[in-house]
């Protein structure tokens, strides 16, 4: 039973930024119908008393305390800049919005 | 930008039921950032507040900030909510420059905190009681500047600069429920909630609250749906939009206002609502399309697999439960009684929103009737003329050292205006404005008598007039010296000296 459509890789693609021709679409629906099967093994056997897992190490509250460290220089934190200008990394105007 | 077509107010009102919602996004004054141990700063030099983990460079892992923790129970239990025994965060994946992961570490389904109630007060003393849905905390986004094209807004912008000394800076959206039932209240239902958890955050003193610097923002919901004869079932929910970049407790009302009358004016006509965000322009009064939006943003949420879930000790909760101030309400009642003000002058605090400041103004040494003469009086009509927020004019200390100028009889209160002009001009503290513009009282009697020896002299029937008892008539030289003196005199003061000249 296929569970995933090619309208479906194709809208994920467009979210991710991933330029896919048609055939890499057909075959990524193929794969990720596997590898969504696959994992609908587990609800099979979960029972509503399982509580979901995040993360695989049983730990919680792992804090850091409020204490200023290190931080970047300015030469430093724009290294890496494609484009800079007036010590802030440069980006083509995007038509979009803060969230 | 089109002009909107606008219904009015009371017409929209008569047609339909405006429906809210609200999000509110708490900046908490944290020493560092939610994730990492660069600066938690504002107003520091572009991109000097990042570390590896504000930029998202591989290999940089985030660590959770305690205190942000502990500000965010502190928070959620001053909001009524329960406290989420175990909550975790998740990824919020969208592209734009703002945050260089593209993502953002936020709180999905497991929010800290969760089911609340504030008691909101109306202008008129009612009190609300406004539903909360949950209370997240999460990082902010950078700063993009936009430059290029001819309004500096985002259209037609060249490109766009970032600062990511705001990536990262720990924050709690507080959302509420939708509400119902505000009705023709809705835009003061508004400004009343954000002037509330402003409030809550203040007395907690978990986050700077300034609006203006974008420390609290408050993205507003709101729709309408058609109202229904009685006895009929009520209208499904009308599509709604969601108004940004509402920077001050008065913008929140008036974009609210705007926005039902806009809605109003479209249903009217037989159009539909899209949904979408509305960024609200402080200096049009207007708001204007920003994005479409759905109700399943395509977010991709999941579970943030660098961090470790969040497990409050019932202890922890407890401590910080005990540790919580005054509920705003119970607060409001106190701090009416202690300053002595009237129903009317506490309500005017109130509703101009000042509560914040007059207590610091008290705290800062003025009496509470001169910190609220000068809030509610000279900075708010200052405020009005100029479309700002007053606590954005001027500090509570400066206003506290200008009363105290007044009260030492340095400062008339015709001058003590001047001062403030200049202090909220930028030229320093009163006592910086006094020297500079020279606006002192002229406490110097030989001054004053050498005055009034010339008005005297310049006027002798008035002279005769007070020899003859007709004191009144000493009101043209007090006037004269007052002139004279540029006004910088007690004219009490001038009046006793007058008196005692015309009789030597």
């Amino acid at each position: 039973m296929s569970e995933i459509s090619e309208e479906q890789v194709a809208h994920l693609a467009n979210l991710a930024r991933i330029a896919l021709t048609p055939e890499e679409i057909s075959s990524l629906t193929t794969e990720l119908d596997q590898i969504v099967d696959s994992i609908a093994k587990v609800q099979e056997v979960a029972t509503p008393d399982v509580p979901a897992t995040s993360h695989p190490v049983p730990l919680s509250n792992v804090f850091r305390p409020d204490v200023v460290g290190e931080t970047l220089t300015i030469e430093q934190a724009l290294q890496n800049a494609p484009e800079q200008a007036d010590n802030r990394f440069k980006v083509s105007a995007i038509l979009g919005e803060e969230q | 930008m089109a002009k909107d077509a606008l219904m009015d107010y009371d017409k929209a009102l008569e047609l339909f039921e405006p429906v809210l919602g609200f999000e509110v996004h708490v900046e908490l004054n944290t020493k560092t950032k939610m994730f990492s141990a660069a600066p938690n700063e504002f107003g520091s030099a572009p991109n000097t507040n990042v570390s590896p983990v504000c930029l998202g460079l591989p290999g940089s892992l985030p660590v959770v900030n305690e205190q942000a923790v502990r500000y965010a129970i502190s928070l959620g239990l001053a909001l009524g909510c329960s406290i989420a025994p175990s909550s975790r965060f998740a990824r919020k994946n969208y592209f734009y420059p703002d945050l260089a992961k593209n993502y953002q570490i936020s709180q999905y389904d497991e929010p800290i905190a969760f089911d609340g109630s504030v008691d909101v007060e109306m202008p008129d003393g009612r009190i609300v009681p406004i539903s909360i849905e949950r209370a997240h905390m999460e990082e902010d986004a950078g700063k993009l500047t936009h430059v290029g094209g001819s309004t500096g807004r985002i259209q037609g912008a060249e490109y766009s600069l970032v600062d990511y000394n705001r990536a990262g800076v720990p924050l709690v959206e507080i959302v509420t429920n939708i509400i119902y039932g505000a009705e023709a209240d809705a835009p003061e239902l508004a400004k009343a909630y954000v002037a509330t958890i402003r409030d809550i955050v203040t007395s907690l003193g978990i986050s700077d609250a300034k609006m203006e610097r974008g420390n609290l923002r408050c993205d507003a919901n709101i729709s309408l749906r058609p109202r229904t004869a009685e006895g009929e079932p009520p209208a499904p929910l009308g599509t709604r939009t969601e108004t940004k970049n509402v920077n001050s407790l008065r913008s929140v009302e008036r974009a609210i206002r705007y926005e039902i009358q806009r809605q109003a004016a479209i249903l009217a006509d037989g159009g539909t609502i899209t949904q979408e965000t509305r960024h609200w322009h402080e200096d049009t009064g207007r708001t204007s399309a920003g994005r479409p939006k759905s109700d399943a943003d395509d977010y991709r949420y999941f579970p943030e697999p660098d961090l470790l879930p969040v497990e409050p000790s019932l202890e922890l909760i407890e401590e910080l439960r005990s540790a919580l101030p005054e509920p705003p309400a119970a607060r409001r009642r106190r701090l009416k009684a202690e300053w002595g003000f009237t129903d009317l002058e506490f309500q005017d605090v109130v509703n101009g929103g000042l509560l914040v400041e007059i207590t610091e103004t008290v705290a800062a040494g003025a009496s509470p009737a001169a910190a609220r003469k000068w809030w509610t009086g000279e900075i708010s009509r200052i405020a009005n003329v100029q479309g700002a927020e007053a606590s954005a004019l001027v500090s509570p200390q400066n206003v506290a050292a200008l009363a105290a100028l007044v009260d030492a009889g340095t400062l008339t209160d015709k001058l003590a205006r001047q001062v403030l002009e200049g202090v909220i001009a930028g030229e320093g503290t009163p006592q910086d404005v006094v020297d500079a513009r020279g606006l002192a009282v002229v406490s110097d009697d030989g001054a004053l008598i050498a005055a009034i020896d010339d008005a005297l002299a310049s006027q002798p029937d008035v002279l005769a007039k007070i020899r003859d008892g007709k004191v009144q008539a000493a009101g043209a030289v007090i006037g004269a010296v007052m002139k004279a003196m540029k006004g910088q005199a007690d004219a009490a003061r001038v009046r006793e000296l007058v008196l005692e000249r015309a009789q030597s």
